[in-house]
């Protein structure tokens, strides 16, 4: 635990101690802002317009108008985003050779590894922490639902830990951190598109397709609805990333 | 203290080292000497932990590299070829994240740190970034972060590389200055640096062992001759042959008024030779014995010219 701590302490010192983490969170805040403001503005003009028909008032829902999508743009900042934040884990250490350091010290390559994965979740929370001053303001000018908020937060942030598990995979895998991002990036869109492929299939792999998909999952959760198969798909996905790491670097060390 | 036992490592069909057998006694420095693309480097990889060998046994303390890895690890600090320092990071704050990794308590690692920058000679830089020092002073991050668990094995991967010679001198008294508490092995493929530093050297080529022992064995075992060399004022053109005649010399080369004179081991023909030179009126101005010394065995062993 102490020597994950270690590796944490030191990626997430790495992340703020460099321009990286300021840009990435600067560039999120900045578009997470820009959606959230043009989406309070639609939804205050459709208030405006449905106030004169007191019946279809009822079914003006912030949650579902403001949050809902708001939610599923962040997710798509986070696809541009997180390769960008996962990019240099291990490919640096490779290429200036700090490896070296790393793997003849008496901490594990499984230690090593959750040490870097904490900390890039760790700049993954803060982001979107600060997007929950965003919340505030419409709970404090509208009633939204909490539950549904929360969900989709932790939504976003299941979503980010699994985009990170793979970027931290892809960058275990070349020492050119360009790579590693596009590389990252191609497999998270195509992880995220599956499901439009599946409307067009039949069958058992239709249902393959869609529970591999990032997007059905999520979208649940944007909506409100917490379904164990969600929390077990993030979580499998995460596991499957992270063990791959492991395989990558174990078997460079033997070839 | 380091035990290396018929080790061998292949990278696909290379083989970069092969059957590769040395001892490295306590508290002593021993120098792993060889050109370029000899196997040095591998070989301390897999010393370290860092990669596995294909065959082979290596201990180091009695500890198996390979089945007791981080007991190995613990003990043992190690200075890679090229330098595993983080830029972005200041002197201090890296060695304290290497204190921290090395698993060294929180409550000493104050002190580890500050006995490490004492050690190395980094007081002065202690709070600058890495990334804007020296590379001298980035060498002694380098030697820094390899000690400051106090290891009872230091193993250096060609500590001087790059360096200026001011700088190589003050290395090389560090190493020196380490020496009795640490068992050291560095490598190196530059002969000075190993009958400057080290007590003894294991010789290899293309991965194969050359030769390995004390300096004073290595070149005992390899002069097989002994001779005297020369200078003559009054040498003729018979010269030569006339040293030849000299009973017990084998051979005499000639360079100008030098003239090399070899005899087999174990006789000292120096009298005979200041005799006969006084008594032919030759003119002798100059002896010196002919000491085959580790540069030449060095070269000899490299370019094939001896073998074991």
């Amino acid at each position: 635990m102490k020597n994950i701590w270690a590796i944490c302490k030191k990626e997430i010192k790495t992340y703020f101690t460099s321009p990286i983490a300021y840009a990435a969170i600067t560039v999120f805040l900045v578009l997470v802002g820009f959606f959230f403001y043009s989406l309070i503005l639609w939804f205050n003009s459709q208030s405006l317009q449905m106030a004169r028909y007191p019946d279809y008032l009822q079914q003006i829902n912030i949650n579902q108008m403001v949050f809902s999508p708001l939610f599923h743009n962040i997710s798509i900042i986070l696809l541009l985003m997180i390769p960008l934040l996962t990019m240099r884990l291990f490919s640096e250490e490779k290429k200036i050779k700090t490896d070296e350091l790393l793997y003849t010290s008496p901490i594990s390559i499984n230690q090593i590894i959750l040490g870097k994965y904490f900390a890039s979740l760790f700049v993954l929370l803060v982001m979107l922490l600060l997007t929950g001053i965003l919340s505030i303001f419409t709970f404090i000018y509208g009633n939204p639902e909490l539950a549904p908020v929360l969900t989709g937060y932790l939504g976003l942030f299941l979503l980010g830990a699994a985009f990170t598990a793979l970027g931290i995979f892809f960058s275990s895998l070349t020492e050119n951190q360009i790579v590693s991002a596009i590389l990252t990036f191609g497999a998270l869109l195509l992880f995220w598109v599956l499901s439009w492929a599946s409307s067009s299939a039949g069958g058992t792999f239709k249902d393959v397709l869609n529970y591999l998909s990032f997007f059905q999952h999520f979208d649940n959760m944007t909506k409100g609805i917490l379904d164990t198969t969600d929390l077990v798909y993030y979580f499998s996905f995460i596991t499957f990333g992270l063990f791959l790491t492991h395989s990558v670097i174990q078997t460079r060390r033997w070839r | 203290m380091i035990e290396v036992e018929l080790l061998t490592k292949k990278f696909g069909d290379i083989e970069a080292i092969k059957n590769l057998s040395f001892k490295v006694e306590e508290g002593k420095i021993w120098g792993l000497l060889g050109p370029n693309a000899a196997g040095k480097t591998t070989t301390m990889r897999i010393l370290t932990g860092y990669i596995p060998a294909t065959e082979g046994k290596a201990s180091i303390a009695d500890y198996d590299v390979f089945e007791q890895p981080n007991a190995v690890k613990k003990i043992t600090g190690y200075l890679p070829e090229v330098l595993p320092l983080y830029p972005e990071m200041t002197v201090y704050s890296f060695l304290n994240f290497v204190s921290e990794i090395k698993q060294i308590p929180s409550s000493q690692r104050k002190e580890a740190v500050d006995r490490a920058i004492k050690i190395s000679g980094l007081e002065s830089v202690r709070r600058r970034l890495i990334k804007n020092i020296s590379r001298g002073f980035k060498q002694r991050v380098g030697i820094a972060q390899a000690l400051i668990h106090d290891p009872q094995v230091l193993v250096l991967d060609e500590p001087t590389i790059g360096l200026d010679p001011a700088q190589i001198i003050e290395i090389r008294h560090l190493i020196k200055s380490l020496k009795g508490e640490h068992t050291i092995l560095l490598s190196t493929h530059i002969l000075a640096e190993v009958t400057q530093t080290c007590d003894g050297a294991v010789i290899i080529n293309e991965g194969i062992l050359m030769a390995s022992g004390s300096l004073e064995d290595l070149t005992a075992s390899f002069k097989k001759k002994e001779g005297v060399i020369i200078k003559l004022k009054n040498s003729g053109k018979d010269t030569q042959s006339l040293l030849h005649n000299i009973q017990g010399v084998d051979k005499v080369f000639r360079e100008e008024n030098e003239f090399k004179i070899e005899w087999s081991k174990g006789k000292d023909l120096r009298e005979n030779i200041t005799k006969f030179t006084v008594e032919k009126e030759l003119g002798l101005i100059e002896m010196r014995p002919l000491g085959m010394n580790i540069e030449d065995l060095y070269l000899k062993i490299i370019s094939g010219g001896v073998e074991q």
